[in-house]
């Protein structure tokens, strides 16, 4: 099988539901063959396919473009809404939260808002404070809606296809350091249904949770902690919001041990939330207390070795998870 | 302008009376103490709604505000639903979950109601596009007050929606209020429909009180639109006669300018123009009285109506796939 990228990935995904439903179609500044395809070319290519109506470049109008995939949803077709960078998300907030989120609640069930919202996102490229959060902790927090990250091809191709399959708005969060990565194509058809985590790696002395692209750091760090007798068991969430509850206990039942681990900042982050149901519901099988690893709470930095130091860093995890296991 | 046709002038009649008769009766309901819900009156709107929902087909799109009363009365959502979702009831339109600023009937085209300001002009974008997309022919008319062209997305949706063409009609329903603020407080330029030209789309102020004006100026947006040629602002100037929601302080509103306002009431005028066209005093009571009748039923069930199951808190939020 052929190696692709993760923004071969995510293309593929793409035309491949386009070529199957009439009603599925992108929107998004730059996203047409006239402007390149695409910032991060996700949507190169597909123009010369399905046309501009269905590669929709959009003005520089944030509410106006999940607007509008608001209402093709409830009209019923599929569209793919692209948000340039995470950040922007600021800007069309309302459409996500009071729209998109709840007009399936509030109708009823008359009106299911069936989109998904692309954005990029990631610590590590330069971009500063306005174009790297993660913030993922926003929509998990705001019912009737899944949240999404990938943190390889293979799984982007899925989970993308399985977000343009759901019947529900999806944010769909791509690291922008993870594009690159490749690996074996699961080949057409491919789905990673919403809401199962995959074990990444198995082990017996501690589960790490995590998603993104901090899951390549938890699999470096349990590499190296293997080395040192410790079993390191990592979680990739890849459904953030609702996430899959049952894989995290069953985990921490069985290792004893458990460490949230995520690029957004620590405070208020989804890590609080799982780390506090996981003290709730597996309290009689913890060894010691749930551990929060998570961004610095600043804004991102630009210097790079500011930046750097901002992400969680792996001598952190290394030192988290020997605390907890109580090897020095 | 061409004159409107007697059954044409009949069926706005109809709508508007229904309009009419269901702010009266829950006006009615509140004040007498029998329902305690929010309610955004729409005395003296009422003929612009039932204008414009007239202008429509019947599978054509409508987004409104919590003021939508007007639309999805006129537009024919069932009276008992409607007024089984006004009183929170699981008979109503949204099993009670949406109330009165979340009116939502697919069946009828009233597929949003929004209690934010101005969000509806970018989803009516998008069901346009939708029926662009799909070559249905529909088009979608969204309804909104002066205070909601204010808001960023407004500007966002008429440039987009110009951009390509849509079939939508924008409606902007200046009452003079925007909340508590009066229109010369919240916007210095003389009217909202000249701002259509900075997007290169036709925009006409008309007299929302004068049947002669509104309903041609809808129409003819709502035509234009099924053309293809794109988006249209229609600006009726109108009224809002009572506070912002029923039972709100309207100190702010001088009562010389409701005086001569009332002088406007688009009601009369219509009446007139009803027996001008020969219609008789006779036939038009009638009308109302049948519409009295229908909404004193729906009414009835609706008090009578079982509430939501408790559950229902749980339900809908996501698609149900176990
Ligand atoms: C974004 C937003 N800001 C403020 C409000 C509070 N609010 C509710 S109605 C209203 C006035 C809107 O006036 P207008 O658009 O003219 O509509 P009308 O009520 O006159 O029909 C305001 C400020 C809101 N619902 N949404």
């Amino acid at each position: 099988m052929a190696q692709i990228t993760m923004t071969q990935a995510l293309n593929l995904a793409i035309d491949e539901a386009m070529a199957d439903d009439p009603g599925v179609f992108c929107l998004g500044e730059d996203v047409s063959a006239k402007q390149g395809g695409g910032v991060f070319k996700v949507t190169q290519g597909l123009t010369e396919k399905y046309g501009e109506h269905r590669i929709r470049a959009t003005p520089i109008s944030e509410t106006a473009i999940i607007g509008a995939a608001v209402g093709a949803a409830l009209a019923g077709q599929r569209p793919i809404a692209e948000i340039m960078l995470m950040n922007f998300v600021g800007v069309c907030m309302d459409q996500i939260v009071n729209h998109a989120a709840k007009l399936r609640f509030m109708s009823g069930g008359q009106t299911p808002c069936p989109m998904v919202i692309r954005t990029t996102t990631g610590v590590g490229v330069g971009f500063g404070g306005q174009h790297s959060d993660m913030l993922e902790a926003w929509f998990a927090h705001v019912a009737g809606i899944h949240v999404v990250t990938p943190s390889n091809p293979a799984d982007a191709r899925g989970l993308m296809r399985a977000s343009i399959d759901a019947n529900d708005p999806v944010i769909f969060i791509e690291n922008i350091l993870c594009y690159g990565l490749k690996a074996e194509d699961p080949g057409p058809g491919y789905r990673v249904p919403l809401g199962k985590a995959a074990i990444a790696r198995e082990g017996s002395d501690i589960s790490i949770i995590t998603y993104g692209r901090t899951v390549l750091d938890a699999l470096s760090v349990a590499d190296d902690l293997a080395k040192e007798g410790i079993s390191v068991e990592v979680i990739d969430l890849r459904t953030i919001a609702p996430y899959d509850e049952a894989t995290v206990l069953a985990s921490v039942r069985k290792t004893g041990r458990a460490l949230t681990l995520h690029e957004a900042v620590r405070p208020f982050g989804t890590g609080a939330e799982i780390a506090a149901n996981i003290q709730e519901k597996c309290w009689d099988s913890l060894k010691g207390p749930v551990r929060r690893i998570g961004g610095t709470f600043s804004a991102v930095p630009f210097a790079s070795h500011l930046e750097q130091a901002w992400i969680p860093q792996k001598s952190d995890i290394v030192a988290q998870i020997k605390a907890s296991v109580g090897k020095h | 302008m061409a004159q409107i046709d007697r059954d044409t002038l009949l069926d706005i009649y109809t709508r508007t009376m229904k309009v009419n008769r269901t702010d009266e009766k829950f006006r009615e309901l509140l004040m007498g103490g029998k329902v305690a819900v929010m309610y955004y009156c729409v005395r003296g709107q009422e003929l612009v709604s039932a204008a414009a929902m007239a202008a429509l087909e019947k599978d054509d799109y409508v987004v409104c505000t919590y003021r939508g009363q007007g639309e999805q009365t006129a537009k024919g959502i069932p009276m008992e639903k409607w007024w089984g979702e006004c009183l929170g009831k699981a008979t109503g339109t949204c099993k009670g979950k949406g109330g009165t600023m979340h009116i939502t009937d697919p069946e009828t085209g009233i597929m949003v109601t929004t209690g934010v300001v101005g969000s509806g002009l970018p989803i009516a974008n998008g069901l346009a596009m939708a029926s662009q997309n799909n070559g249905d022919g529909r088009v979608t008319l969204v309804s909104f007050g002066d205070g909601a062209a204010n808001i960023g997305g407004f500007h966002e949706a008429m440039n987009m929606a110009q951009l390509y063409k849509l079939p939508v009609v924008f409606l902007c329903q200046n009452n003079r209020y925007g909340e508590h603020t009066a229109y010369a407080d919240h916007t210095d330029s003389p009217n909202i429909a000249s701002r259509a030209a900075g997007y290169g789309m036709p925009g006409v102020t008309v007299d929302g009180n004068d049947v002669n004006q509104i309903y041609p100026a809808v129409k003819e947006a709502v035509d234009r639109a099924r053309r293809g040629e794109g988006p249209t602002l229609v600006e009726a100037m109108c009224y809002r006669m009572m506070g912002h929601f029923f039972g709100s302080d309207f100190s702010y509103m001088p009562p010389e300018h409701i005086a001569e306002m009332k002088a406007e009431d688009p009601l009369p005028k219509l009446r007139k123009v009803m027996l001008e066209h020969q219609f008789t005093e006779e036939e038009l009571d009638a009308i109302v009285a049948d519409i009295d009748a229908q909404i004193n039923a729906a009414v009835e069930h609706a008090l009578a109506a079982p509430l939501p199951d408790t559950d229902e808190i749980y339900r809908d939020v996501l698609e149900e796939t176990a």
